[in-house]
């Protein structure tokens, strides 16, 4: 299954991001839609924009509504209220055999009574497509996914990473405008997981189709998406690049949902444009970060920085009395590629860092124990409001 | 603590098994006996079954009741299935689970209390639409479709309820509207089920009494009612001879009918969790 002749898949270029061009018309265009199960709101007034040829990636937790979204833009469910617009055209009200939108079902609902070839090729059938036409659409699809060979397999004779594949390809062959997966790789085991993300995101390259892709795992959305929409009791929270909902997280939510990160109670004591300062019983220290987030002096704010972000010392860091926390280490962890270290400061609170292990043994490493120093850039914390 | 057999079990096992089978396996013997008299043994002989050949009442009968029950099984078959569809397709209406407990109610209702109400119901039909003009084939068909009905429904619904849903919706994704869906995807997967279902319908059919008794009509006796009221003159060895018949075609028709669903269990345990990475 590895095919080290496979290029790597082709990110989205940084001058490719139509979300940020006020002229650029939405592919897909979500408007207040909800749907609610006998008074239950599981989408609630959603609107989301989705661009052509994106990779957009839908993240929550279980029964956040993601699903229900997706079915939702597959037909399958009927909206309460708002409207669905794709290619410009109203779906709303259009049953799921007539939409431009195929899903990939999370259970993969592959065909248990057919063969591979015949699964793959169902769609087109439907569509009155046949003979040899058809044989070398499904032959050539088959090989997109790297099943050739397989064509006269029942899906009981295949592994679950091959009934994925075929899922995909009976839903790509169709070419649809938006291809809709929900947790597409969560029932394969981590490496094949990791693989068969860079292949999604290879095909779908190729291909060009607007891909919606579900999922709780929120490394497996920072790998595939262009875009992600972080998602919450029914509504979106946050919307944006992977790097922007991780490194600017709006609320304590978003921030907490991606990764690890530490926070402290802290209020604001001086904005000035670009930097701000905030005083932070929590911590024990005055704290500088880059910006205030719309805060003004004497907001309650919570400053969030990630472990990563932190440097942690035995010697004291050169900087002018700001970010610089004092602690000992409680407890240490070795990860092999990085080490985590949490570290108790002077108010109680365990603070986490993690460090990348460059050197093979560092003789000057922190230890158990260890009185350390921890600091870290102003523009590497965050400020938010709640 | 070796591997004693709990000896207890076991003795239970067999008496169980010789309380449900002897009688059965007595009667089969007697319908190879040469004698006349039941209780003696006259050596092996198939006379009885060739005397039961030439007695044209009883062959008659056997007709009557294959056709009825080829025909009841059919009709019951089909409208038991869409029962089944209807009540596990149909999403969440008012009265679903209303409906869901009164279609299994036949499988538990005292016979005598069908036929009973069926009967006046044909009397009451009789009298007011003038159909069915007569009491006997066709009011015999439609009483057992009636109970039938609930048992192939059950058995439908069992197979649709670990059925994934997900299937049809694939198909209808994929443009299937859903009359191919339908006949594509739910048609092919519940296909072992009715049949199973018609097994069960058809065997159901051929030995009923009670309700039969209700609402046949003269000149149209089913097969059991025949030997019912032979039996009542005194056993005679054709009687086992036919009896012996009628358990092997009931016994075929259960064996294929639980050999079906057994396979269409393990077929649906196995394509249901998603093996990973074999
Ligand atoms: N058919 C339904 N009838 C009633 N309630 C439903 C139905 N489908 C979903 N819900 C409810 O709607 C909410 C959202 O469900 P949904 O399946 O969209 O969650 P999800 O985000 O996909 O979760 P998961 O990650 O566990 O798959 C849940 O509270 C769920 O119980
Ligand atoms: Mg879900």
């Amino acid at each position: 299954m590895p095919d080290p002749e496979s290029r790597p898949p082709a990110r989205p270029q940084p001058s490719r991001r139509p979300w940020e061009d006020r002229e650029a018309a939405p592919f897909v265009r979500l408007e207040g839609l909800s749907k609610s199960f006998n008074g239950t709101v599981a989408v609630d007034h959603v609107d989301l924009h989705i661009y052509r040829g994106e990779l957009f990636a839908i993240l929550g937790g279980s029964g956040c509504g993601k699903t229900t979204l997706l079915r939702m833009l597959a037909g399958l469910e009927i909206p309460t209220s708002g409207r669905i617009f794709i290619d410009g055209t109203d779906m709303t009200n259009v049953p799921p055999y007539e939409r431009p939108v195929n899903i990939m079902f999370q259970s993969y609902a592959v065909f248990p009574h057919m063969t591979v070839e015949q699964n793959v090729g169902y769609g087109l059938k439907k569509e009155g497509v046949a003979g040899a036409e058809l044989k070398q659409r499904v032959t050539e699809m088959l090989e997109l996914v790297r099943l050739g060979g397989l064509e006269k397999r029942k899906p009981d004779q295949l592994s679950g990473g091959q009934q994925q594949r075929v899922a995909l390809a009976r839903a790509l062959i169709k070419r649809p405008k938006v291809l809709l997966l929900d947790e597409p790789l969560a029932a394969l085991d981590r490496k094949l997981r990791e693989h068969t993300q860079f292949e999604l995101m290879n095909i779908q390259d190729r291909l060009g189709i607007t891909f919606v892709v579900v999922t709780h795992d929120q490394e497996e959305a920072m790998t595939l998406a262009t875009r992600i929409a972080v998602m919450d009791a029914g509504r979106f929270v946050q919307i944006g690049t992977p790097t922007h909902v991780y490194e600017f997280p709006c609320n304590r939510f978003v921030a907490d949902f991606f990764g690890t990160i530490n926070l402290f109670a802290s209020r604001v004591t001086q904005v000035e444009s670009g930097t701000c300062r905030v005083q932070s019983d929590e911590a024990g220290a005055d704290i500088a970060s880059g910006d205030a987030g719309g805060q003004a002096a004497g907001a309650e704010v919570w400053i969030a920085v990630r472990p990563e972000k932190i440097s942690i010392s035995r010697e004291a860091p050169v900087v002018g009395g700001f970010n610089v926390l004092k602690g000992v280490v409680w407890d240490f962890g070795y990860q092999g590629n990085r080490s985590i270290y949490r570290v108790k400061i002077a108010s109680g609170k365990i603070v986490q860092v993690s460090t990348q292990n460059r050197v093979r043994s560092d003789a000057r490493a922190v230890e158990w124990d260890d009185e350390v120093f921890l600091s870290w850039d102003p523009n590497s914390s965050v400020v938010l409001a709640e | 603590m070796k591997n004693r057999r709990p000896l207890f079990t076991v003795a239970a096992l067999w008496f169980g098994f010789a309380f449900l089978y002897v009688p059965i396996f007595v009667l089969i013997a007697y319908s190879f006996n040469d004698s006349r008299l039941v209780s003696l043994w006259g050596g092996f002989s198939l006379r009885w079954y060739g005397e039961l050949l030439r007695d044209r009442q009883i062959v008659d009968a056997a007709l009557l009741s294959l056709r009825i029950a080829v025909i009841s099984a059919t009709v019951s078959t089909l409208l038991g299935t869409l029962a089944a569809i209807a009540l596990t397709r149909m999403g969440r209406f008012r009265g679903r689970l209303l409906l869901g407990g009164m279609i299994a109610a036949p499988l538990v209702m005292p016979e005598i209390v069908t036929g009973l109400s069926l009967l006046l119901l044909f009397v009451s039909m009789q009298d007011l639409l003038g159909w069915p003009s007569k009491r006997g084939a066709t009011t015999i068909m439609l009483s057992h479709i009636t109970f039938c009905m609930a048992y192939v429904a059950v058995i439908v619904q069992s197979r649709l309820a670990i059925m994934d849903g997900a299937l049809e919706e694939a198909a209808m994704d994929l443009g299937g509207r859903p009359f191919r869906v339908a006949v594509d995807i739910t048609l092919p997967l519940i296909a072992p089920a009715m049949l199973s279902g018609w097994l069960l319908a058809f065997t159901l059919s051929l030995d009923d009494l009670v309700i039969t008794s209700f609402v046949s009509g003269p000149g149209s006796s089913t097969l059991p009612m025949v030997i019912f009221s032979k039996v009542r003159l005194g056993v005679t060895p054709d009687v086992n001879a036919l009896a012996t018949i009628i358990v092997a075609v009931v016994g075929l028709g259960v064996l294929v009918a639980g050999w079906l669903m057994l396979r269409q269990d393990r077929l649906a345990a196995g394509e249901t969790p998603i093996r990973a990475y074999a």
